[in-house]
């Protein structure tokens, strides 16, 4: 399991590093606010422990998953409405583009 | 065994691909609900794997939280998109922090291993950290407490001496492998909330994109430990992706600023600073003296520039030549008027004043006249990384023509005109003509190249950086002070009026 554990956090990080440097400024808060909902994976660590947890300390755990899922809910739905903000494209072609060099 | 790695695998690969859908505007949306699904997905998984116990209560608590946290998102406003994420980051972390406490609860004295004693106690201190550091930078963010950067006496000290005492309190822990794991977990605790405390106490305005980038990093970091405590590949994975992307972040936003991220945790804020930028004897640009406005020397050279390379400019500013060399506010409609390639520069002063959709109006108006209206956005403009990029997507201003620093610099000395909207230190030649201020080696956006330049920023006094802006007195550049949601208008009101 340690090594399991070892291989995926590097592959994870040297992946991760390679697709996220990848992403241009202009989407910098919505990855950002992507990766927080990310970091609510936590949700599944609080609901192991907290089926798991002996009788009376389960109180831990269950404000780990309230908090845990606030932060992935929360964190998914901002980055859904940014994202959706973002729109592209010129509009029938009423702008002149004017070579800049 | 197998299934699990096979599903971890899954989840974290699904996570990638949606990171990568990131990439592009067109995709984005699907790379952020793929992340869900896959979210969804780990959730649903790990209930069928641990397969035991309370589900229906635990479903309780899931619900509960998710409710909260749609709401939450739904019912913020963008500009107060950075204290968001910050107050998310934090219940990430608390989250993260509170997984290993009642781990270690359920674990206590079943002779779990040194790995198990170690991360649980690392993964606190970080989470606990992240939580407080988080809390702080909401409060400061959102203007309840903390607004000005506060530094006590002994600060540096203060939040080292936490810091090494935690580190050691966790060293012990491992150590002793679970004996005293009470006194040593609360105590980590403790110093993890107040080290968090005071990192952020003393964080200024303009370096919130910084520490926001940094405690993203943390919650990631705190879930991937505590992913080892509890041995769950998912978190460990999916913490790893977090912090590095918070790193990331973080490095872009430290180069942005030209700062040190050590600089900027140990509270050098540039704005207490003595202005070390004497105005005159600093002007390796193309402009003559930024001193006295009355020198003779500068009205020369002046006249020769405006001659040498403002052929098409409006009659009225030679009619006016004489005490003042200077554009001016009556000039404003013919630059105007004969600009054909415009770029706006907005800064947060922009999103301060609400200014947006001013921006949006005046961005309609001068593309109605034809003209090629670009938007240069500075990598640190906002309070979060890309902050500005989403101020004027709601706006509803297309993403298309929001350009990032390296791409339109080259294009500023192209432009017929600048019109910089609440922006001052990303636009301040100093950075590059001065040495030893604050700002020196900063990368600007080099708005000073363009033919003319119209600012509306509120008032003279300098921005966050307390650099006085060389580019205020220059001759092609007209000053419009006042709150930009009023000074835009005006603006837009003059094109197509003659």
């Amino acid at each position: 399991m340690l090594y399991a554990m070892i291989i995926i956090l590097l592959a994870a990080a040297l992946l991760g590093y390679r697709v996220i440097s990848a992403v241009p400024p202009l989407l910098h808060t919505p990855l950002m606010s992507g990766m927080n909902a990310l970091s609510g994976i936590t949700v599944i660590g609080a609901l192991a422990v907290f089926t798991a947890a002996p009788e009376g300390s389960g109180g831990w755990a269950a404000a780990a998953l309230v908090l845990a899922m606030i932060n992935v809910a929360g964190g998914f739905w901002v980055t859904e409405r940014m994202l959706r903000m973002f729109r592209g494209g010129k509009r029938e072609g009423e702008v002149k583009e004017i070579p800049w060099q | 065994m197998a299934v699990t790695i096979f599903f971890a695998a899954l989840v974290i690969v699904a996570f990638l691909i949606g990171i990568r859908l990131m990439q592009s505007p067109h995709t984005a949306l699907w790379g952020n609900r793929l992340g869900a699904l896959a979210m969804i997905f780990a959730i649903i998984w790990t209930f069928i794997a641990t397969g035991r116990g309370s589900f229906s209560l635990a479903l309780i608590y899931i619900a509960t939280g998710s409710v909260i946290g749609l709401v939450l998102g739904q019912s913020v406003r963008m500009i107060h998109m950075p204290q968001t994420v910050a107050l998310l980051n934090g219940f990430g972390g608390a989250a993260s922090a509170l997984v290993v406490w009642s781990a270690v609860l359920g674990y206590a004295g079943e002779g779990a291993e040194m790995l198990f004693w170690g991360t649980s106690g690392l993964a606190l201190g970080i989470g606990v950290l992240t939580f407080s550091g988080s809390v702080i930078a909401v409060l400061k963010l959102q203007g309840i407490a903390f607004r000005k950067p506060i530094q006590i006496i002994g600060h540096g000290h203060i939040l080292r001496i936490a810091i090494l005492l935690a580190v050691l309190l966790i060293i012990f822990n491992m150590g002793f492998l679970g004996l005293y794991f009470g006194q040593f977990m609360t105590l980590i605790a403790l110093l993890g909330l107040l080290a968090g405390f005071f990192m952020t106490l003393r964080i200024g305005g303009a370096d919130m994109p910084i520490v926001i980038s940094l405690l993203n990093s943390f919650s990631g970091i705190a879930a991937a430990v505590a992913g080892l405590a509890v041995e769950n590949l998912i978190l460990v994975g999916t913490g790893a992706l977090v912090g590095v992307a918070g790193l990331i972040l973080t490095r872009i936003m430290c180069r942005a600023m030209n700062r040190s991220l050590l600089a900027v945790l140990a509270g050098f804020t540039p704005g207490a600073h003595e202005k070390t930028l004497p105005a005159a004897g600093s002007t390796p640009s193309p402009k003559p003296d930024t001193g006295t406005p009355t020198e003779a020397g500068k009205a020369e050279s002046t006249t020769a520039e405006n001659t040498g390379t403002e052929t098409e400019k409006p009659e009225e500013d030679l009619e006016e030549a004489a005490p003042a060399d200077k554009i001016s506010e009556k000039d404003l409609p013919g630059l105007l008027k004969n600009a054909a390639r415009v770029i706006i520069v907005p800064g947060y002063g922009m999103a301060v004043a609400q200014a947006q959709i001013a921006v949006r109006q005046l961005l309609d108006a001068l593309e109605e006249q034809g003209k090629d209206v670009k938007f240069a956005i500075h990598p640190v403009a906002g309070r979060m990384p890309g902050h500005m990029n989403v101020l004027l997507a709601e706006a509803g201003i297309d993403y298309d023509k929001l350009v990032d620093i390296d791409t339109i610099n080259p294009q500023f000395a192209h432009a017929d005109l600048v019109i910089v909207v609440g922006a001052c230190d990303v636009v301040n030649p100093a950075a590059n003509a001065a040495e030893g201020t604050p700002i020196s080696g900063m990368p600007i956006l080099e708005a000073e190249k363009a033919k003319n330049i119209i600012i509306c920023n509120l008032d003279e006094q300098p921005g966050y950086s307390g650099v006085d802006n060389l580019l205020y007195e220059q001759p092609h550049v007209v000053t419009l002070w006042g709150d930009a949601a009023q000074t835009i208008p005006r603006l837009t009101a003059m094109i197509g009026k003659e």
